[in-house]
């Protein structure tokens, strides 16, 4: 402990002072896990300018190679295969390349984990960066070996003149240990816009030799040989742990705190300011046993929600919406739907969500009077800095806000703007306080009822067909609750729970979701309403982002009405989608999708029942995102006795660009769709009109191993002329109305509203 | 009130002064400085706290300190000699998990299971890990890591499957 604690102070010290232009390896935590035994240094006088090249990469004397990476892994193997395109353009071996990640210290911010352009945007821009610093190097080696440029080659790191096996020298005593300093093209964006390129050629796809093929992630054996630190595992010397108090209705007011309440636990304080209630002791222990001690008079004035989770949809026609937009307007869909001779129409469903992270959140919070440093698993960490400071600053007034710095650590998995960025500045705001380092760890209860959510939804489809059958005409339209209450970045105190507690108004942003497929219906609606919060500050049900935003609700509704289209015109619905899709990569994962199933076709459900008694139906759909395409064929069992649908087989064509590492990417895939199949089959926030029931993993059911499916099949299509794409997201929105037009070929009935719980199933099965 | 409790964890005798009603998850996590068990619900609901209490898989978040009188190993003592355990070899090989923190769950649950019955079908394995959680959904590579443990600890020598 004394040595790492010893170490944090070194760097902080070091890269607080800035300018030191010694070089000194650090040991800082939550990169200490991911180095190799003799990592590159770490630099402290280091620049973040991205248009330098020594702010993306630096090669020590032992020609150990680092990338400072500004975007993040939670768990999916991304920094492998950032690691992978460093090493195949460096031509160094890819055990060699470690990528530091996470540090707002060390690293540019290039948008944290963002939409699934970890490797489509970070990914390209790091090719950029790493192909430059090759022909830097190779300049430098030209001069020193005096040849020219075009005869030398790279094996492993080591310079050489074809043909002339002795004349070589090393990239590490090209660079001995110090700098490149040489500039990159940079395109002025930060964030996920943050663009590269260089005087230097990344190289032909065809020549890679690392990229494609399937490195094994670094982070996994020190997490199951118990040496990884996590962030849950970090105690700075004089650290207190803090818990937060919560109200027993969404939004009541503090009144009156009874601190006698707490007896004699040792050394608990308690932190009051305005409606922000939280508890700090020297043991965890104490701080839980304080937070559920606690006396506090709540003023219920005003507070609760106007409706019960069970009234929700009713709710959700009803509500006036606040904004509206058409998407996409092809054709004329009114006229066409007015003259067809066949419409038809139907609604479908999606509850609030829960991310509920396997852990709720924790952070640990060091602030200082001039600076602060704040230890998160956010999957934002330079937000988290950014929020940290301005939340600082509005609670000093006129006391300048100090400089911030976050270091992320490895914590439970994030798919989106989960509880992290709110147990962040819990625990600034505690740290402040108390004037001591802070940990806070919240409770089960609050990262299932206090999380950001999903947003509910009601989706409401026509479509009109000719006489002939044609469907000529389609409208979709999306009424339901915004995807970003507060924003995807805990970026501001409006954007944070804590901030919200302390009097910083929330500011909704009106962001939905439409279809993405390359369809070809001569008219085509696509539009959305969208609807206020149903409480503004400090609401348990604020959304934000949760994985592929909007993607599952939206394709949910879609790809399930086109299935209702197919049936209506008395075509199978493969064939259906083939000849409406448009595009060349869309036509190629439905069909190795349905090639994987052996897909039989068909024009109405077939109903089979097995001799156990299970009906068994396959269901297909498809889905852009972004620059990705996926197709899916799920085949369901429904057992009729207890209404349980469970997923049997999954069988994917997948098109994410250039493949860089086909293990990691179908392990990505398949979280995907075990997450969207819990989603579908299970997950629905309760609340009634004083708060949210879903509290816990009993009351907020998800998947299970006994739910998973017997077998996955996934079929990469690999375009290297395209690029990396995202893989993180898309396969989640292909996932329920798959599993819905399973049900449907199984049963014969349309399951309208997720999730599928067995009552429902039963229902359904009554009415069948 | 504060009292000393002696445990045996991991093959030491540990003095732990806390109340009696403390889950043990607090001692492993606080006073002992494991990083194997995590806490995630407190309520028994997860299993990322799991710990082997006399060779039985139990969810140390909801167990009282007063309550421990066996011997536990935790996920950093399942491999005293350096060498890792079968189950933890396995987990490796496939890159079983994601985000890893509910993993311990899944590994001493699994060893739990196969050091007392090395040839488990589904049913039993299924059995065995009701009520773990995983919510990143590597709930496929888990699966296949435990059936290659169980492989392995039969004596066979499996290859890395095929996702």
């Amino acid at each position: 402990m004394k040595g790492r604690d010893a170490a944090i102070d070194i760097a902080r010290r070091d890269l607080l002072k800035g300018g030191a232009a010694l070089v000194v390896a650090v040991a800082v935590p939550g990169i200490a896990f991911s180095r190799p035994a003799r990592a590159a240094a770490l630099s402290p006088a280091r620049p973040l300018d991205p248009g330098q090249l020594d702010t993306w990469l630096a090669i020590d004397r032992d020609g150990l190679v680092t990338g400072y990476w500004g975007k993040m892994d939670m768990g999916q193997g991304v920094d492998t295969a950032i690691a992978q395109i460093v090493a195949e353009e460096l031509d160094v071996a890819v055990g060699r390349v470690t990528i530091v990640f996470g540090d707002s210290a060390l690293c540019a911010d290039q948008g944290g984990a963002s939409g699934s352009t970890g490797l489509e945007r970070s990914g390209v821009a790091f090719r950029a960066a790493a192909a430059e610093a090759r022909l830097v190097l190779l300049e430098r080696a030209a001069v020193r070996l005096d040849a020219p440029l075009e005869a030398l080659s790279v094996r492993n790191g080591v310079v050489q003149i074809e043909g002339h096996a002795g004349r070589s020298v090393t990239y590490a005593a090209l660079v001995a240990g110090g700098t490149f300093d040489a500039p990159i093209g940079w395109n002025g964006e930060y964030g996920n816009d943050l663009g590269l390129s260089g005087r230097a050629r990344p190289k032909d796809p065809a020549a890679y030799r690392v990229v494609g093929t399937s490195v094994p992630r670094k982070d996994i054996a020190g997490k199951i040989l118990a040496t990884t630190e996590y962030l849950h595992h970090l105690r700075l010397p004089g650290m207190l742990h803090g818990r937060m108090v919560r109200p027993p209705v969404a939004g009541a007011r503090v009144g009156r705190v009874r601190r006698e309440s707490l007896g004699d636990i040792p050394g608990v304080q308690v932190v009051v300011d305005r409606d922000f209630v939280g508890v700090v002791a020297p043991r965890e222990w104490d701080a839980i046993r304080a937070a559920r001690q606690l006396d506090v008079e709540w003023d219920e004035a005003g507070a609760g929600f106007p409706v019960t989770s069970d009234e929700l949809f009713r709710w959700i026609r009803e509500a006036p919406p606040a904004a509206s937009k058409i998407e996409v307007d092809v054709g004329d869909t009114a006229s066409a739907l007015g003259a067809a001779a066949k419409v038809i129409a139907a609604e479908y469903e999606w509850p609030f969500q829960s991310h509920a992270r396997m852990a709720p959140a924790a952070a640990v919070a060091d602030v200082r009077e001039g600076e602060a440093t704040v230890w998160t698993d956010s999957q934002k960490p330079f937000d988290t800095a950014r929020g940290a400071a301005l939340l600082l600053g509005a609670q000093r007034g006129t006391r300048r806000a100090p400089a911030v710095r976050s270091v992320w650590m490895p914590g439970p998995g994030s798919y989106g703007r989960s509880d992290a960025g709110d147990g962040a500045m819990d625990a600034v705001v505690l740290s402040e306080a108390v004037g001591a380092p802070v940990r806070v760890q919240w409770m089960r209860h609050e990262g299932h009822a206090w999380d950001p959510k999903g947003p509910a939804s009601v989706v409401t489809c026509r479509a009109g067909f000719a006489a002939d059958g044609e469907a000529v005409a389609w409208h979709f339209h999306l009424k339901g609750f915004s995807r970003r209450d507060q924003n995807s970045r805990e970026d501001a105190p409006s954007e944070v729970l804590a901030g919200h507690l302390l009097g910083h108004e929330s500011t909704p942003q009106w962001v939905m979701g439409t279809p993405e497929n390359s369809y070809g219906f001569p008219n085509k609606r696509y539009s959305w309403e969208a609807l206020a919060p149903l409480r503004r500050q400090a609401s348990p049900l604020r959304t934000s982002h949760f994985r592929d935003p909007y993607g599952p609700e939206v394709h949910f509704a879609a790809e399930s009405f086109i299935d209702e289209m197919a049936f209506a015109a008395g075509v199978d619905p493969l064939a259906f989608r083939l000849r409406q899709a448009r595009e060349e990569r869309d036509v190629a994962v439905l069909q190795a999708a349905a090639d994987l199933a052996a897909w039989i076709p068909r024009t109405s459900p077939r109903r089979r029942r097995e001799p156990g008694g299970h009906f068994v139906g396959t269901g297909i759909a498809y889905a852009q995102r972004g620059g990705s395409v996926n197709a899916v064929v799920a085949e369901i069992e429904v057992d009729p006795e207890t209404g349980r649908v469970r997923v049997r087989r999954l069988w994917v064509g997948a098109d994410h660009g250039l493949v860089v590492n086909p293990f990691t990417l179908d392990r990505t895939i398949e979280g995907n769709l075990l997450q969207a199949t819990s989603r579908t089959l299970f997950e629905e926030v309760k609340f009634d009109r004083r708060a949210v029931l879903s509290e816990d993993w009993a009351s907020y059911p998800i998947l299970e191993a006994a739910d998973a499916p017997d077998e996955i099949r996934i079929r990469q299509i690999d375009r290297p002329e395209l690029g990396p794409r995202g893989a993180g997201e898309p396969t989640t929105r292909v996932v329920p109305p798959a599993i819905a037009n399973a049900v449907y070929d199984a049963i014969g009935v349309r399951l309208r509203r997720v999730p599928f719980t067995k009552a429902r199933v039963k229902a359904a099965l009554g009415a069948a | 009130m504060t009292e000393t409790f002696t445990i045996h964890v991991d093959g030491e005798e540990r003095t732990i002064a806390a109340e009696g009603s403390m889950p043990l998850l607090y001692a492993l996590i606080g006073d002992l400085e494991k990083r194997g068990p995590k806490f995630g619900c407190g309520l028994a609901q997860c299993g990322a706290c799991t710990v082997l209490h006399d060779g039985f898989a139990v969810r140390s978040c909801a167990l009282p300190l007063a309550a421990v009188t066996g011997k536990v190993r935790t996920l950093d003592g399942l491999a005293p000699t350096g060498r890792p355990h079968p189950v933890q070899a396995a987990f490796i090989a496939e890159e079983a998990g994601q985000c890893e923190y509910c993993i311990n769950g899944w590994i001493m649950t699994a060893v739990a299971l196969l050091e007392r019955n090395p040839t488990p079908g589904d049913p039993e394995i299924h059995t065995a890990l009701a009520g773990l959680k995983c919510r990143c959904g590597a709930h496929m590579s888990i699966l296949r890591a435990i059936r290659r443990a169980a492989r392995t600890m039969a004596g066979e020598t499996p290859e890395r499957s095929d996702a």
